[in-house]
């Protein structure tokens, strides 16, 4: 892991502080580097100065990578998109945790007053079996996706539903389904888990489709099918080390996994598969 | 002013197909009049979708169940990350849920009023009816509604509309609707009917003997460039927001779909209709990437005020009910906080520019949920709207609890987009446009809550039905990737690539994309001017010139390469601009969010002129460098008086 050429840029500090003299940050990146799937990588130094601390994490890449250009380097790839925590786009490690020391905040959401001056910060992409590295911070994430492709929906084609009334679904159960399926996809349990399981991710899809009424008639296979379709994706087991719900962005509970493990549990004895 | 155009007047390009009769049966008379697709024969027909947010994955889903062979295709790594996900506040329906006299009729009512009078008839009645059928769907794949607790639907108000009839999932309804078509389309996907491929970026559209049979994408991950053909193509793309640098649309979103399929021959309808939202969070940087929404529902219990005396610099606690203007009360007793968007951004504007804004800047206004909390207590409204309390808490490092939220009004949607007939088809036979990407339903402004209702209707009701008139209407000769019109779409593409490649310039694009971006807030944005928008005419095609002379491209083609992407995008956007203020200047009126200073009531409302502009106007392309011509689709309103727009 050798330091690539180290490069000083400047980062644009607002004036919005008071009377405009808000000091910025002087901050130290080691980034990883890697040009493609498969290929070497390493992580590369860089030296940003007056950074503004009213700034995104991500607007900080921003500046980084204006400067990289403009001194005609290749700038750090890295996935967002709606920079507003929802779309699961973004996502990175930034020293050591996924999506960074702030509690149940993306990557996107974290802003720089989070971090000190003269600090030093190591942000490399997810690490995961399931997730291959494809360029710099960025990983291929589709075997969520695949899961999902596995059971993860209720059966019903458009226009075969009864009056949205009719299906009546007490408070606390359309919450308890809310709060499962706040997920954002974004991964972030796999790369902090030590055994890259997927569980907190597949907990919460079971669980908030358990919770309603519909879809009850394919809940065992939906267990069953999307717990298979993880494990052929190249994810880990779950060892109940909790990594996942501490780096959750969503703040997905940990009894969605005990959940998962009921529905799997069940729907094996009454498919008598396993 | 020089006449770039020629105005082409009611033109005979521009067949709306929309039915007679009464409004009430136009739909259901229409889809009996259409011609059908046996179940045997659709698995004979390719579709292609491209975007998968409301309007493109509920299509895509559902045409797969009807039986058609559907590709659908994605910017994204996922359909998931579709935009739709960051819609927070809710989607309309005329359910009636809430006994509190709300029906079809005055849904279509209040969107026709809403738009400020320039949107068809006939299109927005339909939207109201299927409104209901869409709440039934998403309950039924499980998407998580707010519930009363007794088990029933609970609803909330928006702007623009008197009865409480927005659904809502917590202030992220966008994202529970998108997964549940997501889910649904992923259930396709599972089952092998339906094609899948996402990180695709479409470049252009093929046409072959005046019909859209194909796409060329560019795949974002490992450069290739790939032909798809079809017997129809879905643009469900989304909005050119962007186009302002700054919006509260997503990093990705874009024009390009749009406009090449524009140059192959679609007519691009109303592009200057753009939304304001009023509610978003300020600028706090020239580093700033982009703008955060707060929900139009915020202003169901918050209150919009300035101080009273002009610089009252005192914090916001320490200045008295009597020192504080709330100006939309004031100026509108009977819809108070909750006018439309159009004229709540306005508002705030106006006072800004008075010089009663608050903040280090003065360029915002104060959201106060001071009353609301001592009314109904913390804990009602942390439930409420705890997330976006939260996200605006992380943003700013302000606690919206304890101090009101700053707030000003920024781009985020666009009303205008692709022309399309009453099928949702474009002026190329064989390409159908859904969503924000067309230019149909809301107007010259968009009601609350109902751009999620569009979404959804276009692609699970409305396209699954019209898309036989073209696939059982048309012959349709056999087309294959090798077809010369692929080889000349794809060689363009790679050209343009190559271009890019090879300038090796000075600046960034985002350089280009953000002072394009400045110069469409001040001359295109809330307010626009004659001269203003000559003005900007002519410094977008300066900054094109420069952008086509300067930009540096690091890298190659053949991976992902992030300035590649976004290089197409500004390109596209710096000749896009210039049509939008074409657009803006020759509609010589205000309406909805197109407001002309030169157009205004002695209030400051906008000033329609039905004499002359109660139409659509959509553009032609011509060829690159020579002026679009202007053709007029007439609107006519015969359920809805053209009035001037009252929420007194």
């Amino acid at each position: 892991m050798s330091a690539a050429s180290p490069t000083a840029v400047q980062g644009a500090a607002s004036p919005t502080g008071a009377a405009g003299t808000k000091q910025g940050l002087k901050l130290v990146l080691k980034v990883w580097r890697q040009g493609a799937r498969g290929a070497p990588g390493q992580f590369e130094t860089h030296e940003l100065q007056n950074v503004s601390t009213d700034m995104s994490f991500l607007e900080m890449l921003d500046v980084l990578n204006e400067g990289l250009i403009r001194e005609g380097k290749d700038p750090v790839a890295f996935e967002h998109d709606c920079r507003e925590g929802i779309c699961g786009s973004c996502g990175f490690v930034i020293n050591g945790q996924a999506h960074g020391p702030q509690k149940e905040t993306t990557v996107c959401q974290l802003h720089m007053r989070s971090f000190r001056s003269g600090e030093t910060l190591v942000i490399e992409p997810f690490r995961a079996t399931a997730f291959p590295i494809l360029k710099d911070l960025v990983v291929d994430r589709s075997a969520f996706d695949r899961i999902v492709a596995a059971g993860g929906y209720v059966s019903v084609n458009t226009g075969s539903a009864p009056d949205a009334n009719a299906i009546l679904i007490p408070k606390d159960n359309a919450e308890r389904a809310f709060d499962a399926a706040a997920c954002i996809g974004c991964g972030a349990c796999v790369a902090a888990c030590p055994n890259g399981s997927a569980m907190l991710f597949v907990g919460a899809k079971v669980s908030h489709l358990a919770a309603l009424p519909q879809g009850q008639s394919e809940r065992d296979h939906r267990a069953l099918d999307m717990v298979a379709a993880m494990d052929k994706e190249g994810f880990g087991d779950c060892s109940n080390h909790l990594e996942c719900v501490a780096s959750c962005p969503k703040g997905i509970a940990g009894t969605n996994i005990a959940q998962l493990n009921r529905e799997f549990a069940k729907a094996s004895l009454r498919s008598g598969s396993r | 002013m020089v006449p770039m155009v020629q105005d082409a007047g009611r033109s005979t390009r521009l067949d709306s197909k929309e039915p007679s009769g009464p409004i009430a049966d136009r739909w259901s008379q229409h889809k009996f009049n259409l011609k059908l697709v046996a179940p045997a024969n659709r698995r004979r027909f390719q579709v292609i979708v491209v975007g998968t947010g409301l309007a493109g994955a509920s299509a895509a889903a559902t045409l797969s169940e009807l039986g058609y062979k559907v590709k659908a295709l994605c910017i994204h790594g996922s359909p998931r990350r579709a935009h739709s996900i960051a819609a927070q506040g809710g989607i309309n329906a005329a359910k009636n849920y809430q006994n509190d006299g709300d029906s079809v009729h005055r849904l279509f009512y209040d969107t026709v009023k809403g738009g400020d009078f320039r949107a068809r008839e006939s299109n927005v009645h339909r939207l109201a009816e299927i409104s209901t059928q869409i709440i039934d769907q998403c309950v039924a794949q499980g998407v998580p509604f707010a519930r009363e607790y007794g088990g029933t639907l609970a609803n909330r108000s928006f702007g623009g509309a008197q009865v409480s009839r927005t659904f809502y999932a917590r202030g992220q309804t966008g994202q529970q609707l998108l997964l549940g078509a997501y889910s649904a389309m992923m259930r396709q996907v599972g089952s092998g009917a339906l094609d899948l491929l996402p990180d695709r970026e479409m470049l252009d559209l093929v046409v072959v003997d005046g019909v859209a049979r194909g796409v060329i994408v560019r795949h974002l991950r490992t450069g290739a460039i790939e032909r798809h053909a079809a017997d129809a193509v879905l643009l469900c793309t989304g909005g050119y927001g962007n186009v302002f640098y700054l919006s509260t649309n997503a990093k990705n979103s874009n024009v390009t779909a749009s406009w090449r399929a524009h140059k192959r021959g679609a007519f691009f309808a109303n592009p200057c209709f753009t939304q304001i939202h009023p509610t978003c969070i300020p600028v706090s940087g020239s580093y700033q990437s982009k703008l955060t929404l707060m929900s139009e529902s915020l202003r169901n219990d918050g209150r919009v005020w300035v101080p009273k005396a002009k610089g009252d610099r005192r914090r916001a606690d320490q200045i008295p009910d009597e020192d504080r203007d709330y100006y939309l009360e004031r100026r509108y007793p009977s819809f108070g906080n909750l006018v439309p968007r159009d004229v709540a951004s306005r508002a705030a504007k106006e006072r800004c520019d008075a010089g009663f804004g608050v903040g280090e800047t003065g360029m915002s206004v104060f959201l106060d949920f001071r009353d609301a909390i001592q009314r109904d207590g913390e804990a009602t409204i942390r439930a409420k709207y705890g997330n976006l309390f939260q996200m605006y808490e992380r943003i700013t490092g302000e606690d919206p609890y304890k101090v009101p939220m700053r707030m000003y009004p920024a781009v985020h949607y666009t009303m205008g987009g692709l022309w399309v007939d009453y099928n949702l088809e474009s002026t190329v036979p064989g390409l159908f446009v859904l969503g924000e990407a067309n230019f149909s339903d809301h107007g010259a402004n968009r009601l609350g809550a109902s751009a999620l209702m569009q979404g959804l209707a276009d692609g699970y009701f409305v396209v699954p039905a019209t898309i036989a008139s073209h696939l059982a209407g048309r012959v349709l000769p056999k087309v294959t990737t090798d077809h010369p019109a692929f080889a000349e779409a794809e060689g363009a593409a790679r050209a343009m690539t190559q271009r890019f490649l090879d300038l090796r310039g000075t600046r960034t694009v985002d350089s280009y994309h953000r002072e394009l971006g400045l110069l469409m807030w001040d001359e295109c944005g809330m307010a626009r001017t004659r001269e203003g928008l000559a003005k900007a005419k002519a410094r977008i095609a300066e900054l094109r010139e420069a952008f086509w002379q300067d930009i540096r491209i690091p890298g190659d083609a053949e991976n992902i390469n992030q300035e590649l992407e976004k290089a197409g995008r500004v390109a596209d956007f710096l000749e896009f601009a210039e049509l939008f203020a074409e657009d803006a200047s020759v509609r010589e009126e205000s309406c909805g969010g197109h407001f002309r200073e030169e157009y205004q009531t002695p209030e400051g409302e906008a000033l329609r002129d039905d004499e002359n502009f109660c139409h659509a106007a959509a553009w032609e392309f011509q060829g690159q460098g020579k002026p679009e011509a202007r053709h007029v689709e007439p609107l006519t309103f015969e359920y809805v008086k053209l009035t001037q727009r009252s929420y007194k």
